[in-house]
C-alpha cells in the first residue's frame, strides 16, 4: 500500500500517457491534414497558389471516371471487410474449439505477416491466364499459348477485392483469435447446443455479439485501408479507370507540380470516400443486426449447417493455399533461370539474383529491426500506462478518445503524409531515425491499442480486486497479475505494431528521404521494375521478420507459462 | 537498444557532415578547387531503383569515386523521377535553400523542364565546363543540347542515350513479318490479335510509343517540334487516336487492361503473352537474355522511316548540400571508362553519349571490341532518330487519351 500511496515516477508516467497519446496522434494528423487541405482549396505560396479557390475541386470532379474510381474504392473498402469478417465468423462459429480450428489457426496466423504487395505479386501469377494453374492445367486441356483472359486488372476489381481479402482475413481472424478467450465460449456452447442449437447458429446468436464488440473498430480499420490501398490496386486492380487512391498517387508524382493541387483536392476526396465507406458500414451493421434478431426469434437453430461449415472451412484453406503458395512460387522465381510459358518449373536453377540481392540488404535490415522494435516498444508503453490510467480512475477512453485513436487508421496515409514531411523538413532537425520512430509510432500506436484494449477491458476485475484485498499496490498488480495473464495479448499487440511498422512503405520513403531505407521501401522500389525473382527475394525477406514476430508471440506464452495449466493457450 | 543508439550516432554524423556545407557554390572551371571541397562529401543519388543491373553499376561508380577522389556515393532508389522532383520542392516550401536532401538526380524530359521552370536546378550551367565535356558527342547527338526541345544549357549533364527499340522472340516470329512501321504495326496487330499492347500513360514507355505514332501519322511533324498550339490540337492528334481506336479492339485483354511499365512487357514476352514489345535501350532484350529472363532467340528491330531517340542525363538541385561532390560523380559518369563499362551488356548496356572519335586510342579500340550481345542492334542497324516532340505535346496527349480511354465503360 505504500507504494501506492507515493506518486513515484511510473506513476506520474501513467497520469501523463493520455494526454502523450492523444498528441503523438493527433497533432502529425492535424499538421499534414493542414498542409492538404490548404493546396487543396488553392493555398500552397511554394506553388504560386495564395487565393482560396475552389477551382481545383472543379478541374477534380472534371476528371474523366471520377466518380467510378470514387464509387470502386467505397465499394472495395465495403466488400473486403463484408467478406473477410462474414469468413471469420462462419470459421470461428462452426470450427472454434476443434482440432482443425487449431491447427488451420497456426496456418492462417502467419499469412497476417506477409506484406500486402508480395502477397499481391504472388496471387497474380498463380491465377495469371499464363500463371501457375493455367500451366498446370495446359498440358491437360491443350494449351499452348496463355489465353487472352482478363482475370487480373478487371474493370470490376474483383481480383483486386480477393486479394485485399486474403491479406485482411487473416489479420480480423487475429484479432478475433485474442477477443476469443474473454468470452466463455466452451460453457456457452455446451449450453446452446443442449438446447438444440447448431454451432454456428448458437454461436451467432450468443457469442458473437460480445466477440464483434471487441473488434468492430479492426473491422473499421480493414475498410478504411481497404478504400485507400495503392500497393495491391496497383498490382491487381483495374486500370481504366484505376480506384482513386492509385489514381491520386499518380496525380503526386506528376511532373506538372501544378498537378499537387488537383492531388490534394483528391486527397480531400479520398478522406469523404473512406468516410463513407464506414457511414455504409454502420449501416449494414444494423441492418445486420436486426437480420440476426429476426433470425433469432423465429428460434432458426441451423441444425443442418455441414456445408455452411465446410465451405467457411474450405474459404478459409483456400485463403492460405493461395497466399503461401503465391509466396512459395516467388520464392521459386527467386532461384530461377529462364522459365517460360507454360513450363511448370523453371529451366534451371541459379543463385545470382540472391547473390546480387543480399549485400544490399544488411542496412535496410538494421533500420527495419530498429525502427521496428523501437516504434513497438514506445507504443506498448503508452498503450499500457494508457489502460491503466484508465483501469485505476474507472474512466473509460469515451467515444471522442477513441475517435483519435482510430484517425491515423482511417484517415487515408496518402492525405496527410506530404504535410508530415514538410513538417520534419521545417522542423531543422537531423534526427532522421529519430522521426523515423515517431512516424511510425503514428500508425503503429493505434493497431497496438486496438490489438490490446479489448482484452486488457475484458479482463476479470475481481483478480485486481483479490490483488488488492491481499495488500498488493497497483504496480505489483500489473506487474504480477496482469501482464502474466495477458501476456499471449500483449506479445500479440507487439507482433502486430511490428508487422505494422515494417510494412510501411509512404511514411518511410518521406521521412527516411531515401537515406533510411527498409526491407520494405527497396521492396517497393525494385517492384516498380516488375522483376520476379527480385520481388522473390525481398518479399521472402519481408515476410520472415514479422513472422518471427508472430513466431514469438505464439510460442513465448507456452513457453513462460509451461507450468500453469490454465494459461495454457 | 544498441542498434538504436548505432542508428542515432549514424543520423547525428550525417547530420554533422550536412552542417559543414560551405554557402558559395563550387565552380567547375576551377576543378581542383571542385575536387578539394568534394574529397569526404557524402552525394545522395536520386536515381530510379527498378533494374538490378544499374543498381550494381551504381554501386561500381561509388566504389569508384570513393576511391579516386574520396567522395561517397549513396544511391537513393526511387520509383518515379517526380518523387525526388517533388522533394526538393517540399524543401523549397520549408524554406530549406541550403542543404538539401538530393545532391544528384537522373533526369530527362518532363521532369527537367518541370525543375527547369520552377528554378530548382543549381545555376548557372555547369555541365559545359566539366573536364569529361570535351569527349562528349555534341555533333551528333543533337539531344544531348536540347532536351525534349528544351534548351539543356548546362543545367544537366548527358549520362547515356536512349531510342525506342522493338523486340520479338524468333522462335515463335518470323522476321519476315515483322512491321516497318507504326501503320504496319496496326496491321500485324489485326493479324494477330491479343499480342501488342503498351503501357498505360503516364508510363514513360507507354508515352513514348504514343509519340512515336503521333510522329508517324500528324500531318506535318514539324508541328512537333513546337508547343501545342491549342487551335490546332484536336485535328493534329486526330490520326493517332484514329490509331488507338482501331488498336485497342486487337490489343491484349482488348485494350481493357495495360501492362505497368516496360519490365511488365518484358516478363509478358518471356511468358508468352505478348508477340512484339519495345524497350527505349537497344541493349534490354540482350541484357534480359544474359540474365536468363528472355531466351536467347528474342532479336530485335526498328523503322526504317526512324525510332525516337532521346538522352537521359543527371542535374543538380538548387539547394543541393554537395554539390562539389556531385559535380565530381557527374563528371565521372561520362568518363570514358565509366562510359565503356555502361555500355557493356555485361553490366547495363547503355549506350554511350561520347563521340569515339574524340576518345584517346586505347579507349576507342576498347568501345570497338564490346560485345553487344546477339539481340542488340549494332548502332548503323539502329536507323534514323526521330526527335523527342516539345514537352507540351506529352502532357496534352496523356491528357486526351485519359479523357478518351479513362471512361470505366
Amino acid at each position: 500500500m505504500a507504494l501506492a500511496a507515493r506518486p513515484t515516477g511510473s506513476l506520474s508516467f501513467v497520469r501523463l500517457a493520455p494526454g502523450l497519446t492523444l498528441a503523438v496522434l493527433l497533432l502529425p494528423i492535424a499538421f499534414g491534414l493542414a498542409a492538404t487541405f490548404l493546396p487543396a482549396f488553392g493555398y500552397l505560396p511554394a506553388l504560386g497558389g495564395t487565393e482560396l479557390t475552389l477551382a481545383h475541386f472543379e478541374s477534380l470532379f472534371a476528371m474523366p471516371a471520377i466518380w467510378r474510381s470514387a464509387a470502386l474504392s467505397l465499394l472495395t473498402g465495403v466488400v473486403t471487410a463484408g467478406v473477410s469478417l462474414l469468413i471469420v465468423m462462419l470459421f470461428v462459429a462452426g470450427w472454434a474449439g476443434t482440432r482443425t480450428f487449431a491447427r488451420l489457426q497456426h496456418a492462417v496466423s502467419p499469412l497476417l505477416a506477409i506484406p500486402h504487395a508480395a502477397a499481391a505479386f504472388g496471387l497474380a501469377f498463380l491465377i495469371a491466364p499464363s500463371g501457375f494453374l493455367v500451366r498446370l492445367a495446359a498440358p491437360w486441356a491443350g494449351i499452348e499459348r496463355p489465353p487472352d483472359w482478363l482475370i487480373v486488372n478487371d474493370p470490376l476489381g474483383l481480383t483486386m477485392m480477393a486479394g485485399l481479402v486474403a491479406k485482411e482475413m487473416p489479420f480480423l481472424l487475429l484479432v478475433t483469435l485474442a477477443a476469443l478467450p474473454q468470452v466463455k465460449r466452451a460453457e456457452t456452447m455446451q449450453l446452446v447446443s443442449a438446447f438444440g442449437y447448431g454451432r454456428i447458429a448458437g454461436f451467432l446468436f450468443t457469442l458473437w455479439p460480445q466477440v464483434y464488440r471487441q473488434i468492430r473498430f479492426a473491422v473499421y480499420a480493414v475498410i478504411a485501408y481497404a478504400t485507400a490501398v495503392v500497393d495491391v490496386a496497383v498490382i491487381l486492380g483495374p486500370n481504366l479507370p484505376a480506384i482513386l487512391p492509385v489514381r491520386l498517387l499518380q496525380w503526386m508524382n506528376d511532373p506538372d507540380l501544378s498537378l499537387r493541387f488537383l492531388a490534394s483536392a483528391g486527397a480531400v476526396l479520398q478522406l469523404g470516400v473512406t468516410l463513407g465507406a464506414l457511414l455504409g458500414w454502420l449501416v449494414i451493421e444494423q441492418v445486420a443486426s436486426s437480420i440476426c434478431a429476426a433470425l433469432r426469434g423465429r428460434g432458426l437453430r441451423m441444425v443442418r449447417e455441414r456445408m455452411l461449415r465446410i465451405a467457411a472451412l474450405a474459404a478459409t484453406g483456400t485463403t492460405a493455399v493461395l497466399v503461401f503458395g503465391g509466396i512459395a512460387l516467388l520464392a521459386l522465381w527467386s532461384f530461377a533461370a529462364l522459365w517460360q510459358f507454360p513450363a511448370i518449373l523453371p529451366d534451371a536453377f541459379t543463385l545470382s539474383t540472391w547473390q546480387r540481392a543480399l549485400p544490399r540488404i544488411l542496412e535496410p535490415l538494421a533500420v527495419t529491426l530498429g525502427a521496428g522494435a523501437l516504434s513497438t516498444a514506445i507504443a506498448l508503453c503508452l498503450t499500457i500506462a494508457c489502460l491503466e490510467q484508465e483501469a485505476r480512475t474507472g474512466r473509460v477512453a469515451g467515444r471522442r478518445a477513441m475517435l483519435a485513436i482510430y484517425l491515423p487508421l482511417i484517415v487515408p496515409q496518402i492525405a496527410f503524409v506530404f504535410g508530415l514531411q514538410v513538417l520534419f523538413l521545417a522542423s531543422g532537425t537531423d534526427q532522421r531515425f529519430a522521426a523515423l520512430v515517431f512516424v511510425h509510432l503514428v500508425f503503429v500506436l493505434p493497431y497496438v491499442f486496438l490489438s490490446l484494449s479489448d482484452p486488457w477491458r475484458a479482463f476479470d476485475r475481481r483478480y485486481d480486486l483479490i490483488a488488492a484485498g491481499l495488500g498488493r499496490s497497483r504496480l505489483a498488480l500489473l506487474l504480477k497479475v496482469r501482464l502474466p495473464m495477458l501476456s499471449r495479448a500483449v506479445l500479440t499487440a507487439a507482433a502486430v505494431g511490428f508487422a505494422v511498422s515494417v510494412g510501411q512503405y509512404l511514411p518511410t520513403v518521406l521521412i527516411g528521404e531515401g537515406r533510411l531505407t527498409t526491407v520494405t521501401t527497396e521492396a517497393v522500389a525494385l517492384a516498380a521494375g516488375g522483376n520476379r525473382r527480385v520481388i522473390g527475394v525481398y518479399a521472402f525477406l519481408q515476410t520472415l521478420l514479422p513472422f518471427l514476430a508472430f513466431a514469438i508471440a505464439s510460442l513465448a506464452p507456452a513457453l513462460l507459462w509451461r507450468n500453469r495449466r490454465a494459461m495454457r493457450p | 537498444m544498441r542498434l538504436a543508439t548505432i542508428a542515432l550516432t549514424a543520423t547525428f554524423l550525417v547530420g554533422f557532415c550536412m552542417s559543414g556545407a560551405s554557402a558559395a557554390d563550387p565552380d567547375p572551371a576551377e576543378w581542383q578547387a571542385v575536387l578539394d571541397e568534394a574529397e569526404g562529401q557524402t552525394v545522395y543519388f536520386n536515381a530510379w531503383g527498378g533494374s538490378e543491373n544499374i543498381n550494381a553499376y551504381l554501386e561500381w561508380v561509388g566504389e569508384e569515386t570513393q576511391r579516386r577522389f574520396g567522395v561517397e556515393l549513396v544511391h537513393v532508389k526511387i520509383d518515379d523521377t517526380a518523387n525526388a522532383v517533388a522533394r526538393v520542392l517540399a524543401e523549397r516550401t520549408s524554406g530549406k535553400d541550403e542543404g538539401g536532401s538530393v545532391d544528384l538526380i537522373w533526369i530527362n524530359g518532363e521532369n527537367f523542364v518541370a525543375m527547369k521552370e520552377e528554378d530548382l536546378l543549381m545555376q548557372p550551367g555547369w555541365a559545359g565546363d566539366l573536364p569529361n565535356w570535351r569527349y562528349v558527342d555534341v555533333e551528333n547527338q543533337p539531344t544531348i543540347l536540347t532536351d525534349f526541345t528544351e534548351p539543356v544549357e548546362g543545367l544537366e549533364s548527358p549520362w547515356g542515350g536512349a531510342k525506342l527499340v522493338f523486340f520479338y522472340d524468333s522462335a515463335r516470329l518470323d522476321a519476315e513479318q515483322l512491321p516497318d512501321s507504326a501503320g504496319g504495326l496496326l496491321e500485324w496487330a489485326k493479324a494477330n490479335p491479343g499480342r501488342l499492347s503498351y503501357p498505360a500513360p503516364p508510363d514513360f514507355i507507354g508515352s513514348s510509343f504514343l509519340k512515336q505514332v503521333l510522329s508517324e501519322v500528324i500531318d506535318d511533324p514539324a508541328k512537333l517540334q513546337e508547343p501545342v498550339n491549342e487551335q490546332t490540337f484536336e485535328a493534329d492528334v486526330a490520326p493517332l487516336f484514329d490509331y488507338l481506336d482501331a488498336l485497342h479492339p486487337v490489343a491484349w485483354r482488348s485494350g481493357k487492361a495495360f501492362p505497368q511499365n516496360y519490365p511488365d512487357m518484358k516478363q509478358k514476352l518471356a511468358d508468352g503473352e505478348l508477340d512484339i514489345v519495345f524497350a527505349f535501350n537497344p541493349a534490354e532484350a540482350s541484357a534480359a537474355i544474359a540474365a536468363g529472363e528472355l531466351p536467347d532467340t528474342v532479336r530485335s528491330f526498328t523503322f526504317s522511316e526512324g525510332t525516337l531517340g532521346n538522352t537521359h542525363f543527371v542535374a543538380i538541385p538548387y539547394n543541393a548540400n554537395a554539390k562539389a561532390g556531385a559535380l565530381v560523380v557527374a563528371n565521372f559518369l561520362i568518363a570514358p571508362d565509366a562510359q565503356l563499362r555502361k555500355q557493356d551488356p555485361a553490366y547495363w548496356g547503355d549506350p554511350t553519349v561520347l563521340a569515339l572519335q574524340k576518345l584517346g586510342e586505347e579507349d576507342r579500340a576498347a568501345f570497338d571490341a564490346l560485345e553487344l550481345g546477339v539481340a542488340t542492334l549494332a548502332p548503323d542497324e539502329l536507323g534514323p532518330v526521330i526527335d523527342e516532340p516539345h514537352a507540351s505535346w506529352m502532357d496534352r496527349i496523356e491528357e486526351e487519351w485519359r479523357r478518351r480511354y479513362i471512361t470505366g465503360n
